[in-house]
């Protein structure tokens, strides 16, 4: 009995809480919710909102890395005093869409608005219908833990007048259907420009190197642009869409901040979305004149290829090409050639497992090399690997592997 | 008093290959499946990567995946008028611990028995009259035949990704491949691993001897392969570390590499490793069980409720926890009475070096695979009349160069010091030009009255419970068999151009301290009648309608072959026999 009663008493604590929602989103709005489930899902918003492992999906909390300092995440379930439940649809599109928080104060841009921006009002309330649908969690999240003087958030409107475009995606008509969706995905929901294009000292997208790659988190994140060398150039657009589907394809596997984005986010985008993302990111220009390759017989390439043979050419094969979407294939790979090495030298030193997916449940990993290897013989394989079947670029010096191995030393992922 | 856990319906004890199978077949049935696995927890990026030592001192001279003796171990004895004294360092064979269980030290070969294997009492009956048998032999038909089998050989067969050449497509005989295997529904599903030097010498010598030599059936994959969970692997290396040793290249069939990274996925799963089960419950009527009881790392008690209950574990394992489970009766040899415990065997293994003029020939021994190998299999089973030679049985031959690994490989001719720089200098000296094949002959064991298990009256475990005790020696028979084989295989390792030819024989008595195979079966075997059986065809308990025993322990006696492909098989088939039958009837799907 007294299980019961407290059944009733929890029941009318929910119904509070539902009466106590703002906004004007129905419980019985199907449409409404459905497509702010697929754009949630778009707009990768579980990722930063959600504690990993913690079984309290948009409850906030969740530490971003910035250059400036860690951002909390915020609680985004519809609790009244901690989530969003008391905000009206006013302030929950100012929040999402302009970068303004409930008492007027500026948005830290960790949070992507400058691309949510890009995405309508009735968008941004198919994904708060959706978010309602949620269990209220009461999380209390101090959002700014930024040290002087990033915690001064004054400093954000000139931020803002730099870097940020507020308004909505407007379609380029010469462009195909098809095209216009990937840009409004790319540029909009899936902030791919968050990770990929670089950032001034101030953390403001550099407009002219768009997703031509950049380093957060202590990973280099990959050009992703139509560059041939460097860039989405060689692969086919299917390519393109198993990647983003099952994080693997013939050339490579999606590991760290990447394979949480495909397993939270790409894996479960529609077939259509996903090739519209390939066909608008490989339309966009390539810039690089490659280098010409180092030749066979400089001492790096020496003591690379041995080293190479020694340690890597059991999975990767003689020749670079891997082995079943098992192994990947880096005599094909550009992001082996990236510019800035920092990931290529991380997964040697540190090692990382490829994203599990639905399509891709192996999951291979890839071992780490720390202990077997040292700077120098890092450097060198490297090294090797980028200037070998056909491919070429920078070599890779020691001092930028003991960087690598120092920044990476202390992280826990 | 153990701490009650929610009910499941099924509770699996031992996460190795058979737990593993079952656990998905029966995840995908809808069920909510528990593992209980006594050993940690092992995957292969993070335990085998490729920058993992391979170190032969610690994985093959000291044991590293298995269970320790400290943990859990065996009294032996030859003779029932002995006393059985308990082991204390491992010897004959290897007790796997872990998840994934011998799947993941094992060298990968992936034999199907012989049709006649699975009528063997009367196929022998029949052919040489009943009196050709010694009196004490207890061997019996298995209650399966091998037609019945053959769709699951084929699932196992294509989880596992398995290279080989086919020798019975369909009833026709296939050149190239083992022309005495029973009838395959399709060819392998990867082509046979390319044979290094002294393979294919050992092939053209058997050959110019009137054998057909064939690729041993490999679970070391000759090319890159995908399985029907999607499991990806990769080609093998040929880096010679399989056996005792975990694969870094996904090229090894185990369940870490075809099932496990599938299964672990579904909601309905879930397992327990470090925790060992202490004994399955039954109801008051002794016909039903409850669930099981299980000891965690921190020693504290849990009770796990299912309607089904999985048996799982190495062969002696499952027999060991019938007796502390009090299922079924033990068997009683002079009496002659009871089933659990009997029919206990292993395998009759012998080899022959062969030792070759270093200047025309370099075998190049690093070059190796647990299962690669050319084998002859006119000597198997009954694949030639026995009747002039007095005994029955027999097992393949075939030269199998697993690798080079330094401790195992100082092969010297008989005669040589055995130490000293005389030694040293012929070690050198034959280093890479020594045909070693380890388990050459790979003879079968038949089962006889007085070799069996059952509890030790003296010796107990860490948790009071009597150790299982080992009666087990070398009958004439296997020692007959063991001398024909390995005569056999002498002659081809001569015709190879040997210059030295080591044979080494398996002579009673039966010796516990020297490494043969870890194919320990029996004790828990099936067939068709209650009173010489612990499991009917289905592998389900005749006492326990609701428990089934899977692995080796099933088997009545043990074949030439290895035995994994089989125990594969059969837990397939025990799958199939509860996805459609069990399920929608729970009870005994055969009268006893």
């Amino acid at each position: 009995m007294a299980r019961f009663l407290s059944r009733i008493a929890a029941l009318a604590v929910l119904s509070c809480s539902t009466s106590a929602w703002a906004g004007a989103s129905d419980p019985q709005e199907f449409t409404q919710i459905e497509r702010g489930r697929y754009l949630s899902i778009l707009s990768d918003c579980a990722s930063c909102h959600t504690v990993p492992d913690s079984g309290q999906p948009f409850a906030g909390g969740r530490a971003i890395e910035t250059p400036f300092g860690n951002i909390i995440a915020a609680n985004i379930t519809p609790d009244p005093e901690t989530g969003i439940g008391a905000r009206s649809d006013e302030q929950f599109d100012a929040a999402v869409r302009h970068g303004v928080g409930r008492d007027g104060s500026k948005l830290y841009p960790a949070m992507p608005y400058n691309a949510y921006t890009k995405m309508s009002r009735d968008d941004v309330l198919a994904i708060r219908a959706y978010l309602n649908t949620m269990t209220p969690v009461r999380n209390a999240v101090i959002a700014n833990t930024l040290p002087f003087p990033f915690n001064i958030r004054a400093s954000l409107g000139v931020w803002n007048a730099l870097y940020f475009k507020d308004g909505e995606y407007r379609p380029n008509p010469a462009q195909s259907a098809e095209w216009n969706r990937g840009a409004f995905l790319v540029d909009g929901p899936a902030h791919c420009g968050a990770c990929h294009t670089p950032k001034t000292a101030l953390g403001g997208d550099k407009a002219d190197r768009y997703l031509q790659g950049t380093y957060l988190q202590g990973w280099s994140a990959p050009d992703i642009t139509g560059d041939a060398r460097l860039g989405l150039g060689r692969w086919s657009k299917e390519d393109v869409v198993a990647y983003l589907k099952s994080g693997h394809n013939r050339v490579t596997a999606a590991t760290g901040p990447m394979g949480e984005v495909v397993a939270l986010s790409t894996a479960k985008m529609t077939d259509r979305d996903l090739a519209a993302i390939a066909a608008y990111l490989k339309s966009l220009p390539g810039r690089s004149q490659a280098p010409s390759a180092l030749p066979a017989d400089d001492p790096a390439m020496v003591a690379g290829a041995a080293i190479y043979r020694d340690q890597c050419s059991a999975c990767h094969g003689l020749e670079g090409k891997g082995a079943n979407e098992l192994f990947p294939s880096i005599s094909d790979s550009s992001m082996v050639r990236s510019d800035d090495p920092t990931t290529s030298i991380r997964l040697i030193l540190r090692g990382a497992r490829s994203v599990q997916t639905r399509s891709q449940e192996t999951g291979p990993g890839m071992p780490s090399y720390g202990k077997q290897l040292d700077d120098a013989e890092v450097a060198a394989v490297l090294t090797y690997v980028r200037n070998s079947w056909g491919g070429a670029a920078a070599s890779v010096a020691p001092m930028e592997v003991s960087k690598v191995r120092s920044d990476t030393a202390l992280r826990p992922d | 008093m153990a701490k009650r856990l929610p009910k499941k319906d099924v509770v699996i004890i031992g996460l190795g290959w058979t737990g593993s199978i079952m656990a998905n077949e029966l995840t995908d049935e809808g069920l909510e499946v528990m593992a209980i696995e006594r050993g940690p927890w092992r995957d292969s990026p993070t335990d085998f990567p490729p920058t993992y030592m391979q170190d032969e001192l610690r994985y093959r001279i000291r044991h590293e995946l298995f269970a320790r003796p400290e943990q859990m171990t065996f009294t032996f004895r030859n003779k029932m008028d002995q006393t059985a004294l308990p082991i204390r360092s491992w010897g004959a064979f290897m007790p796997p611990n872990g998840v994934g269980g011998g799947g993941v030290h094992w060298n990968g070969e992936m034999w199907r028995f012989l049709p006649s294997d699975f009528v063997l009492k009367t196929h022998l009956t029949q052919r040489y009259g009943a009196s050709f048998l010694p009196e004490d032999m207890t061997i019996q038909d298995w209650g399966v035949t091998y037609d019945e089998l053959e769709p699951f050989y084929d699932r196992f067969e294509y989880t596992c990704g398995t290279s080989g050449t086919a020798g019975n497509l369909r009833g026709q005989i296939m050149e190239g491949g083992n022309p005495f295997e029973g009838p395959r529904g399709r060819p392998y599903p990867t082509l046979a691993q390319p044979q290094p030097f002294s393979h294919t010498l050992f092939a053209k010598a058997a050959r110019e001897l009137g054998y057909k030599p064939f690729p041993q059936p490999s679970g070391n994959l000759s090319t890159a392969y995908t399985n029907p969970l999607g499991m990806k692997m990769g080609p093998c290396t040929y880096c010679g570390f399989c056996e005792w040793f975990g694969c870094a290249n996904y090229s090894k069939a185990s369940p870490q590499t075809t099932i496990l990274p599938h299964l672990i996925r579904k909601d309905n799963f879930s397992a327990r490793a470090n925790s060992e089960v202490l004994r399955i419950e039954v109801d008051r009527t002794g016909k039903r069980a409850t669930g099981v009881v299980f000891v965690d790392a921190s020693g504290e008690e849990w009770e796990q409720p299912a309607d089904l209950v999985i048996l799982s574990a190495f062969s002696i394992f499952n027999v060991q926890l019938l007796l502390h489970s009090k299922i079924g009766k033990p068997y009683d040899p002079v009496a002659n009475v009871g089933t659990v415990g009997r029919n206990y065997s292993h395998q009759t293994i012998s080899s022959v070096n062969g030792f070759f003029d270093p200047k025309k020939y370099n075998f190049n021994p690093f070059i190796g695979s647990g299962s690669i190998g050319m084998c002859v299999d006119e000597f198997n089973g009954d694949n030639f009349d026995h009747g002039p030679h007095g005994f029955v049985g027999g097992g393949y031959i075939g030269q199998v160069q697993t690798g080079a690994r330094p401790i195992e490989s100082t092969l010297v001719p008989p005669g040589t010091p055995s130490w000293g720089a005389e030694w040293k200098q012929t070690v050198k000296h034959y280093y890479l030009s020594t045909v070693k094949p380890g388990t050459g002959v790979h003879g079968g064991f038949y089962s006889y009255r007085d070799i069996y298990l059952d509890l030790d009256p003296t010796y107990k475990d860490r948790f009071g419970r009597p150790l299982m005790r080992i009666t087990m020696d070398l009958k004439p028979n296997e020692v007959k068999q063991n001398k024909f084989l390995t005569d056999k295989f002498a002659e081809i390792i001569k015709a190879m151009g040997a210059e030295k030819v080591a044979p080494t024989y398996r002579t009673a008595p039966y010796d516990m301290t020297t490494y043969q195979t870890t194919h320990i079966n029996g004790g828990a075997v099936m067939g068709t009648d209650p009173n010489t059986s612990v499991v009917n065809r289905y592998l389900q308990s005749w006492d326990v309608s609701n428990l089934f025993v899977l692995g080796a322990s099933a088997f009545p006696q043990n074949p030439g072959y290895n035995p994994t492909l089989t125990v594969g098989a059969l837990a397939y088939w025990a799958a199939d026999a509860i996805r459609t039958k069990y399920l929608q009837s729970p009870g005994r799907l055969i009268d006893g």
